[in-house]
């Protein structure tokens, strides 16, 4: 007990001065308080692992297609000392494994980074690739405090990652030191070799402007029932560097605090999961240190709501057969992208356009439903005569008949997502929709480009 | 762009004035430590403005240049730049002691975006002293903060003729970069004599950080916090421009304050540069140049 207070010591008096500071008069703590402590030391591979587990490399499950095999040190390659860590990407047809990932941990019980602002390492490769995946907090546990950042890219020369910390104050005891998977997607399948040194935690002081998000950034309306729940996806955070270049990163859900504006009618979990408690309206928002995320959500509970998903960035989706049947005489190009993490619908050259879920088993009943929502965004500037005109066949006795109403151009803003909910009712046509099986967009031309998220039906 | 660098005070004198001011504004502002700075040969505050009074900056103290320049006779302000200057408060206000120069996106009189230029001409001039002002920078690709002077007598004596005395300018695109630099004829435009500052764990974006010049006959400092990053004297000119360059700073100039967005010094914003974006300045001083103790 003696020799720990001797290492408590510093620790301690810090406290003592920030409450100090802070509160004033109030008392100290007793000295009978031990407060636990771990490693701050932020050095995870210099020229051999530092702290790490013995086997250092900790791979994925070979059954998931991961190779074990690819991993060790070099001591022919260094960006700086004597070694480095070289990993060997497999061809994905390997029979050791078409992939390569795993994490490191640490050999104690965690460790401190609540001091730095960014895991740092040099990599280099034996082609110009990117690695599919790095970061930390991976420590195949609970995974609470997940970081990672996507395609990284290698040069064939030395080259700084810097993959920022999204808070470092939740990190007061963290196993996870680094997390990595790579395949050959980015080289047509072709297996290479990188090396990885000097790998660290820092202090770089010039992370900033930290930019978070959830859902992609967009406001989504969540029409739910009592007792529903959902987990709050595209999760983001992009910093500036001190290069200007603006990395970004996906934090686990527990890097955010999540707020309703009325917890009684739904509430956010640690782990992003929100539950409909009672029948009203609550906004859930989320930050990140205070910075506030873009993208909200707008609940709206009632004890009849019900939805039936196509496409959305809250809701499980019914299975649809294509968002692009690349019909005759259709111009149109394009289907879901990536945008910013989250994933739309983009299409560009459009004269019309479906989604289908003809096939008998994606047709959709919505006899029980009262309304489409929709998010468009059109992708160019926004003309007088533009429009869209949504059409919606359904299929009664294996006869087609089609439905239609039209988006005018004042109702369209360029660049921006505008949230649509139109009535059932208002489709001029739509007798029966016990088998819906198309969604059309058409613009006879008038728009090219558009986007489209968030497409559910619903009950008002 | 081989130029002196001073790291130590150049005479015990200097030293002590430092001492004396740190005390003194130790007493005054407690905890800023921001402002510890070395402000040599110099005594007496002569103009200043701390943008206390919230709305429009004191049209007694500054004036605008508007518009793309054209009027003026220098499209693009001689630089290529993309923005329209106004006058108007979403490009310039005074909020909470601090003015905020606001670079905007948005369609305005045939330009991409809005900004303002805030400038001292035919209300402030002086020659020699200690030119400073309290400053947090923005960021962004193409985003072209700076705070500088021109020599007052530029209209009958039109640049670089006239001089310029950038104290501080900066990319957006590199947050930890400060540019200072001098023009003049025989030096100007890209061969302007410059020198950069790159700033160790931390960024200029991040927190207001104090950029200065101490300004006397026979050599122009350049300062940021209590950092002495160059100086540049007659001698230097004649150096770099192999005796053709002119050393034109014994006369009055008048500051300048505006946020560029564009141009050949920072090329054009891209779509990750975010809009608005606002260089928040804290205060702007000058300080009188003391014959006195400049010639001890």
């Amino acid at each position: 007990m003696e020799n720990n207070k001797h290492i408590n010591l510093r620790p301690k008096l810090l406290l003592g001065l920030g409450i100090a500071l802070l509160l004033g008069c109030e008392r100290d703590f007793s000295d009978d308080v031990q407060f636990a402590t771990f490693s701050s030391n932020g050095d995870i591979f210099t020229d051999e692992p530092v702290g790490l587990t013995d086997e250092f490399f900790d791979s994925f499950d070979p059954n998931t297609g991961a190779n074990p095999e690819g991993f060790g040190t070099d001591d022919n390659v260094a960006f700086q000392g004597s070694s480095s860590i070289r990993i060997d990407v497999p061809a994905p047809d390997d029979p050791d494994g078409g992939f390569i990932g795993g994490i490191f941990l640490d050999r104690g019980n965690g460790r401190n980074l609540t001091g730095f602002d960014a895991l740092t390492f040099y990599a280099k490769g034996s082609t110009t690739a990117t690695i599919g995946e790095v970061g930390f907090g991976t420590d195949f546990g609970e995974n609470k405090f997940a970081v990672t950042a996507r395609d990284i890219r290698l040069s064939t020369d030395w080259r700084k990652v810097i993959i920022p910390i999204p808070d470092a104050s939740k990190l007061v005891q963290e196993k996870g030191m680094f997390f990595f998977s790579a395949g050959t997607e980015s080289t047509n399948g072709f297996g290479y070799t990188f090396w990885i040194d000097e790998l660290r935690f820092e202090s770089l002081g010039t992370i900033a402007q930290s930019q978070p998000s959830i859902l992609g950034g967009n406001d989504s309306r969540f029409p739910a029932a009592v007792g529903q729940s959902l987990t709050i996806s595209s999760l983001q955070q992009t910093f500036n560097l001190e290069s200007g270049i603006n990395q970004t990163v996906i934090p686990a859900p527990s890097y955010f605090d999540f707020e309703s504006s009325d917890p009684n009618v739904a509430f956010v979990s640690e782990l992003g999961e929100l539950t409909v408690v009672t029948i009203g309206t609550t906004e859930v928002t989320a930050s990140i240190a205070g910075v506030r995320a873009a993208g909200r959500i707008l609940v709206e509970s009632s004890a009849t709501a019900q939805i039936i998903s196509i496409f959305s960035d809250l809701f499980a989706d019914v299975p649809v057969d294509n968002f692009n049947g690349f019909f005759e005489n259709q111009t149109t190009e394009g289907g879901v992208v990536n945008e910013n993490g989250n994933d739309i619908i983009q299409y560009t050259n459009l004269n019309f356009v479906s989604i289908n879920f003809f096939s008998e088993a994606n047709r959709i009943d919505a006899s029980e439903m009262t309304t489409l929502n929709l998010q468009i965004r059109v992708d160019e500037a926004v003309d007088p005569d533009d429009f869209i005109r949504l059409e919606l066949n359904n299929f009664l006795n294996g006869v087609e008949s089609g439905s239609s109403f039209t988006l005018s151009s004042s109702e369209l803003i360029a660049n921006e997502f505008v949230d649509f909910s139109i009535p059932l009712s208002s489709f001029n046509g739509l007798t029966d929709r016990s088998g819906l099986g198309l969604l059309f967009f058409v613009s006879d031309g008038t728009i090219s480009n558009i986007s489209v998220d968030n497409i559910f039906f619903s009950v008002e | 762009m081989k130029n002196k660098i001073l790291n130590t005070p150049m005479r015990s004198r200097l030293g002590q004035k430092t001492l004396i001011l740190s005390m003194f504004l130790l007493v005054i502002l407690g905890c800023e430590t921001d402002d510890t700075q070395t402000v040599a040969r110099l005594t007496t505050l002569v103009w200043e403005d701390n943008f206390d009074v919230d709305g429009a900056p004191d049209p007694n103290r500054w004036g605008y240049d508007l518009g793309d320049g054209t009027e003026q006779g220098l499209p693009g302000w001689g630089n290529e730049e993309l923005q329209y200057y106004t006058d108007r408060p979403e490009n310039a206000t005074i909020q909470n002691g601090v003015l905020l120069i606001t670079a905007r996106e948005e369609s305005f009189e045939g330009a991409e975006y809005t900004s303002a230029r805030l400038l001292t001409k035919d209300l402030f001039e002086q020659q020699y002293g200690r030119f400073e002002a309290r400053i947090r920078l923005p960021f962004g690709q193409g985003i072209w903060p700076a705070f500088w002077m021109l020599g007052a007598d530029n209209d009958e004596n039109p640049w670089p003729a006239a001089g310029e005395i950038d104290i501080m300018e900066y990319r957006g695109q590199e947050p930890t970069v400060l540019i200072g630099s001098v023009h003049g004829p025989g030096y100007f435009g890209g061969d302007a004599i410059s020198k950069e500052f790159t700033l160790e764990n931390d960024r200029f974006d991040t927190g207001f950080h104090i950029f200065g010049i101490e300004w006397a006959p026979e050599f122009i400092n350049f300062y940021v916090d209590d950092v002495l990053y160059n100086q540049i004297t007659p001698e230097d000119i004649e150096e770099e421009t192999n005796g053709q360059g002119e050393w034109v700073f014994d006369k009055p100039f008048f500051i300048l304050m505006n946020v560029a967005v564009g141009g050949t010094f920072v090329g054009s914003p891209n779509t990750e540069t975010q809009f608005p974006q606002t260089m928040l300045v804290d205060y702007v001083r000058v300080y009188e140049f003391d014959e006195r103790l400049f010639n001890n």
